[in-house]
């Protein structure tokens, strides 16, 4: 009998179980309206999914372009679902997977490293924009690559991941430095400068995520390079940039000019707590700068050291950013109208975001708004943003390849290695052989 | 006649002639058998059905998936079929989360059982006051959420964390200890996370079984002279031979998949030297270009290890016959 009771309850339970799993699939994903308005002048109607992740950040600007859509076209409706990028690439990964693009939103933000490894991977995914009337020339070049593939560009750079250097002016003065010290340098300058800081101040220049090779990413991007040549095969070994960076690298963790914590959260605390007098980093690192209130006044921006003897070094360089992504699913007349008047067309939406949420263009127009020329009393009084676009146009374009995500970790775990006094070529080669191992 | 009275209806045979009669009770005697077994499956159906679709069909369809091989979508019919576990035998970073998994499986699950056998002896002592307290005191960690444990755990044991901070302030180090910035540390992390999490699990399984045990056998090891130690070692551990074996297998079962203290506590760093066999499965499907085929594959070797491991435990455990 107990056997009995067990299936009965056991029969009774399954289908309840399912019947939950199947509310919570429905609820995550609604659907995205199609009905589509054919007239391609006048207002349009209808409604527009979008899936991105902050509402600090993003969500609070596609709110706020559908605000000023919503002007001309009242009867648009913008329906924002608040999905975190890791869940929003699985999600992308088990609805390409199943076949389901139904289930797709009209548009979605994507990290820019993350573009070419799911257009490649999953092309029915995406809609391009060759007939959208975006025009691609007023972006700088190095972000826009991020999200084309074969020429066509799949994405709309949202946020710029212009990579910056900000310093506590109060921390380095007292070492006797300006900014100006630590600008248009390299980083054998820098070096010796941080040594400087910390003998006098007992305060580190830097902090990093142990075991993250994102310095190194913007380092090499600074110089153009990256982990893979322009056929996608890597290079991670003979690479004369990565050589360089590992070295400074190793030189700024082994001189203390550079502290390495063990997650992002002490990562942040170690500026924010004035542990240490600066960060480099892409420029969405201020929002986490500015919540140190009792700092304000005492930060200010520059650009990035440049790697020693390597061709085409640069100051400039990029850490992350994101791009608006149509879907394949989308209502397409109706998302990349909605995107070209708004994300690559409209200075007002600039005007209102950046001041509030300190989202940096990367369409180059809005750079002549008045907004970005306004100083920021945080940062010294300095006009930062303004500093920040004059960057955004010099960044060097790299390629990132489908196989950045396995060539950054490759590099992280040779890092880890080369520090605990592994040899670096071997160490490389060894990340070489992983790389090309995952791609076979 | 004794049939007819066990009638789940309890109706007794209807008049009729003799011949009628036993011609109908022979189709009732059928009757009654195959009603007894349509019950059988009427109840065993639905959840076999079930079982057979959720489970079985899509493990099947895996094991398909595991002799595919490309990226995203485009999968084809590798060759030869075997091929993607062939892989898995030239792939260092899953030869070093298979060492990892059995770094944690072999020094954990032996310590967590004895304790947890220990400590549900101690527990289950009439004479303890407070005994309620006690057990939830134990039993309060596996109420907690994997990621949430494993979240506090890495802030307690962050650089500037409290275990630091204890350490140096009662003297045993200088300086921080990077806990989760060096390989064996950061493993002794996991480990210790691991422990507090499932011990009172498992010693409420302990628990259970102690209190179907007969007293009476304790009370004439102690005649015999037996202390408390040899109490324990000779006559509770055997009786509690069974629940060892039940806990033994699914603490193996569960250690071999371990995943959220890998990817929350460490994110499987330094330099993939904490990274379990199901996180690096997870990496491969949606971090990493998605290799569905390749870790369709690894989730069968998986399967295989448990199994392997289970048979050996029930082979070496269960001496009922």
């Amino acid at each position: 009998m107990n056997k009995l009771r067990k299936l009965v309850l056991a029969s009774l339970a399954v289908p309840l179980s399912i019947a939950l799993a199947a509310c919570s699939g429905g609820t995550g994903t609604p659907a995205a309206s199609s009905d589509a308005s054919s007239a391609p002048a006048g207002p349009k109607s209808g409604t527009l999914t979008v899936w991105c992740w902050d509402p600090a950040f993003n969500i609070y600007a596609m709110n706020e372009a559908a605000k000023i859509y919503n002007k001309a076209n009242p009867d648009v409706k913008v329906e924002v679902v608040e999905t975190p990028w890791d869940d929003l690439q699985t999600k992308l990964t088990t609805l390409a997977q199943s076949q389901e693009t139904s289930q797709l939103p009209d548009i979605f933000l994507m990290q820019n490293n993350a573009f070419q490894k799911n257009v490649i991977n999953y092309p029915d995914l995406f809609s391009d924009y060759s007939d959208s009337g975006v025009d691609f020339s007023q972006f700088p070049e190095g972000v826009t690559a991020y999200s084309m593939v074969d020429g066509k560009n799949y994405g709309l750079p949202f946020d710029a991941g212009t990579a910056i250097t900000a310093l506590r002016t109060d921390v380095i003065a007292e070492a006797g430095m300006k900014v100006s010290d630590f600008t248009d340098i390299t980083w054998s300058d820098f070096i010796a400068k941080g040594k400087q800081v910390l003998a006098k101040t007992k305060k580190p220049l830097l902090s990093g995520q142990a075991g993250s090779s994102d310095l190194i990413m913007m380092m090499l991007q600074s110089a153009g390079a990256s982990l893979f040549d322009a056929q996608g095969k890597p290079t991670i070994t003979g690479n004369d940039a990565l050589v360089k960076s590992i070295e400074v690298y190793k030189e700024l963790v082994k001189s203390g000019v550079l502290v390495e914590v063990n997650s992002w959260d002490e990562y942040i605390a170690s500026f924010v707590n004035s542990n240490v007098a600066g960060t480099i980093n892409g420029v969405w690192i201020l929002g986490s700068i500015q919540t140190a209130k009792d700092q304000s006044g005492k930060w200010a921006l520059t650009n990035l050291p440049k790697l020693d003897g390597v061709s085409g070094a640069t100051n400039y360089s990029a850490n992350g950013g994101s791009s608006w992504a149509i879907s394949a699913n989308a209502d397409h007349a109706l998302a990349a109208d909605f995107l070209k008047s708004t994300f690559a067309g409209s200075t007002e939406l600039y005007d209102t975001i950046l001041p509030s949420s300190g989202a940096v263009a990367n369409w180059l127009p809005a750079a002549k708004s008045a907004v970005y020329a306004q100083p920021q009393e945080f940062f010294g009084g300095e006009a930062i943003f303004a500093k920040v676009l004059d960057f955004s146009a010099k960044v060097p374009k790299n390629n990132t390849g489908a196989y950045y995500y396995e060539g950054r970790d490759a590099v992280s775990a040779a890092i880890t290695k080369i520090l605990n006094g592994t040899d670096p070529a071997a160490a490389l080669d060894e990340a070489q052989k992983a790389v090309e191992f995952a791609m076979k | 006649m004794s049939l007819t009275t066990i009638a789940p209806d309890g109706t007794s045979p209807s008049p009729g002639t003799t011949d009628a009669r036993a011609s109908r009770r022979a189709e009732r005697r059928f009757g009654i058998a195959q009603r007894r077994n349509l019950t059988g499956w009427v109840f065993l159906i639905p959840a076999a059905l079930l079982i057979a679709v959720m489970n079985f069909w899509p493990m099947f369809q895996a094991f398909l998936l595991s002799m595919q091989t490309g990226r995203g979508t485009r999968l084809k019919w590798a060759d030869p079929l075997w091929y993607n576990y062939q892989r898995l035998f030239s792939d260092e970073i899953f030869k070093l989360t298979v060492q990892n998994t059995f770094i944690y499986l072999i020094i954990q699950v032996p310590i967590m059982l004895v304790v947890a056998m220990v400590l549900a002896n101690l527990l289950n002592d009439p004479r303890l006051k407070f005994k309620g307290l006690w057990r939830t005191a134990i039993f309060l960690p596996c109420a907690v959420g994997l990621v949430s444990y494993s979240l506090v755990f890495r802030t307690m044991f962050a650089t500037d964390g409290i275990v630091n901070d204890t350490l140096q302030a009662i003297g045993l180090v200088d300086s921080p200890v990077n806990w989760l910035g060096q390989p064996n540390t950061a493993r002794f992390v996991i480990i210790v996370g691991l422990l507090w999490r499932w011990t009172g699990y498992n010693m409420v399984f302990y628990l259970a079984a102690l209190q179907n045990l007969d007293r009476s056998t304790f009370e004439a090891a102690r005649i015999d002279g037996a202390g408390p130690f040899k109490t324990f070692w000779y006559v509770t551990v055997p009786q509690l031979r069974p629940m060892i074996l039940l806990t033994a297998i699914m603490s193996t079962n569960g250690t071999i998949q371990l995943f959220d203290e890998s990817w929350n506590l460490t994110q499987g760093g330094p330099a993939y030297s904490t990274m379990t066999m199901s996180h690096y499965l997870y990496e491969l499907s949606f971090q990493k270009n998605p290799n569905f085929g390749y870790a369709a594959a690894l989730s069968y070797a998986i399967l295989i290890m448990v199994a392997v491991l289970a048979a050996i435990q029930m082979k070496v455990g269960d001496k009922r016959d």
